[in-house]
């Protein structure tokens, strides 16, 4: 342990000549949650999926754990890392999306023991108790059989956590994860993530649930244009926000 | 819910209203009967189909021409010829799909001028082509390439750099040239499918699976692949069906071992042609009829999980246990 799970210095993102990263600095503490906020267009989905190399960055470094990803520092110079590199430092860093993204072909139970089984190639018999035990955690103990386009929307994504987990991340990163729910199935999967958090994973969470920032956050990030315009204690930022962008945002969605 | 509601006022009474009449339905069911009257006299009872030829005695003391020896023999060789040059043109196939999507431009182009000169060439032209590669050279092997050249910069002028090789007539000639030609014809209309099925997955499934630390052969093999045989298979169904048709062009190559070619002998040796084409017809029919069922059932199994039926299916049961079962409807 580095005492930093997650290290971003300065870190650029362009897409052809739009540049929608513009030097990133962040610094997230094991068992810390960071919640990154701002608006659309602000560039945090891009930056959450730097981190596990899902988009390569221009510029700057990015570190879990106190790895570098996606790069190899050998004598001063950089060297791209190899697809299998990649793969394996991915596998400690799980990642939930906005829309689910589960594996429609294979039921609840499969899509959450595919990871451990192909990837890590663990005992089958093992993972299907680890992986029995999260759904339970989840609550959803009694879908295992069921295939993923038979659960709702919050039911889905549950689901889409506990098999980031089978994969015994030490990070998660959560892209919008309630983004994509109906209003009414949103609390379910905030409050999964209220245990998660408890339990002291540490996470990087991209979303527009204010409050859920306040209550379970450590760490606020609003980003606007690129750049981070402020961050801090959630209690302080959302409260008294120092920057005006930060201002006008949260006049917008409180 | 407020049950009161629903027993304070009487269901009115259901709709009885006068059907709109729909006269045309009734003239065309009329002139279709009149068509297929005509249509079962013709086979019923004109002699020249000669039936018994088809189905019972086509010579003395013979089965009917569908059931003779050469014939079943034929059949078996369509069959086979079907079989082979689908699985060879199914496996390429994938192969070149694969190549075309890849970020290597040198593979992906390699894969387009495949599928560009495969798919513009007739099938027939590229068969008779095959039949008669084997003018090219004398013999075919493994070894050196263009070991000769090689040899005579050497000063040696009987080095060929050859391992291994065999006369090319024993290698490219009647059913492996038939084979090659419609295996590697049909290998790229099979990956212009593949590609259309894998470009047709959501990319956030290999996202996901990346994400989970899954390398590019698994996220292909495990969770693009399966969910883009629901978009290949009912097309592959139809390349097969189409093929069994096909293996008739390989009688000029000519491909002995096959049914068309079989048939055609049986017309050369008897002088009698339409029954002959009316055995094929019911040979072909057959084949595709037995191919056309199990298309159904592969489609099926591919189609687990996703659908307006299954979903349909789920809401109902959902809604069902949540007003306690009353509703009672089928579900489609």
């Amino acid at each position: 342990m580095t005492g930093e799970m997650v290290r971003a210095d300065n870190v650029h993102k362009s897409f052809g000549s739009l540049e929608v990263l513009k030097g990133i600095d962040l610094v997230v503490k094991p068992g810390e949650v960071c919640c990154v906020l701002g608006p659309s267009g602000s560039g945090k989905s891009t930056f959450l999926r730097c981190i596990n190399h899902l988009e390569k960055i221009n510029a700057g470094r990015i570190f879990v754990d106190g790895e570098l990803v996606g790069y190899r520092e050998r004598g001063g110079k950089l060297h791209e890392m190899g697809e299998k590199d990649v793969a394996k430092q991915r596998r400690s860093i799980g990642m939930v999306f906005q829309r689910f993204n589960l594996f429609p072909h294979m039921t609840v139970l499969d899509n959450v023991m595919e990871a451990p089984c192909r990837v890590k190639r663990e005992s089958k018999a093992e993972v299907r108790d680890r992986a029995v035990g999260l759904l339970e955690r989840v609550g959803l103990g009694s879908k295992v059989g069921n295939y993923p386009g038979q659960l709702s929307g919050g039911q889905q994504q549950r689901v889409a956590i506990a098999r980031a987990l089978a994969m015994r991340p030490k990070l998660m990163l959560f892209d919008e994860p309630t983004s994509a729910l109906d209003p009414e199935l949103v609390g379910e999967v905030l409050d999964t993530m209220k245990d998660l958090a408890a339990d002291g994973m540490t996470m990087v969470v991209v979303t527009h649930e204010i409050g859920f920032a306040r209550e379970v956050g450590d760490n606020l990030i609003f980003m606007d244009g690129g750049v981070v315009v402020e961050q801090g204690p959630p209690r302080d930022v959302i409260t008294n926000p120092q920057h005006e962008r930060t201002r006008a945002f949260l006049s917008k969605v409180l | 819910m407020s049950d009161d509601t629903t027993t304070e006022r009487a269901r009115p009474e259901a709709i009885k209203a006068v059907p709109v009449r729909h006269p045309g339905r009734w003239i065309a069911l009329a002139v279709i009967a009149v068509l297929a009257a005509m249509f079962l006299h013709l086979l019923l009872t004109n002699d020249r189909f000669r039936w018994s030829f088809i189905f019972l005695e086509y010579q003395e003391g013979k089965r009917g021409v569908m059931f003779t020896e050469p014939v079943l023999e034929g059949l078996r060789g369509t069959i086979m010829l079907t079989i082979s040059s689908m699985a060879i043109g199914i496996a390429l196939g994938i192969v070149i799909a694969i190549m075309r999507l890849s970020p290597n431009k040198i593979l992906s182009s390699v894969a387009f001028l495949y599928t560009w000169f495969f798919r513009a060439v007739p099938r027939l032209v590229l068969a008779l082509l095959f039949g008669n590669l084997n003018i090219l050279w004398e013999r075919i092997g493994f070894g050196l390439p263009f070991g000769t050249q090689i040899g005579k910069l050497f000063g040696l002028d009987n080095f060929d750099g050859q391992f291994y090789s065999i006369k090319a007539s024993d290698l490219i000639a009647g059913f492996v040239a038939g084979m090659l030609a419609l295996a590697l014809s049909e290998a790229a209309y099979m990956a212009e499918i593949v590609r259309a099925g894998i470009q047709s997955i959501d990319t956030g499934q290999a996202e996901a699976a990346v994400a989970l630390g899954m390398s590019r052969g698994q996220v292909l093999r495990r969770i693009v692949l399966p969910q883009a045989m629901r978009v290949i298979v009912p097309p592959t169904g139809n390349e097969i069906i189409a093929m069994v048709k096909d293996t008739s062009l390989v009688a000029y190559v000519p491909v002995t071992f096959e049914l068309w070619f079989q048939l055609t002998q049986v017309s050369a040796r008897t002088f009698v042609v339409l029954p002959v084409i009316v055995a094929a017809l019911i040979w072909y029919l057959i084949l595709c009829t037995v191919l056309m069922i199990a298309q159904y059932f592969v489609e099926r199994h591919f189609s687990k999980g996703y659908g307006a039926t299954a979903k349909a299916k789920q809401r109902l049961r959902d809604i069902q246990v949540e007003q306690g079962g009353r509703i009672t409807g089928e579900v489609p």
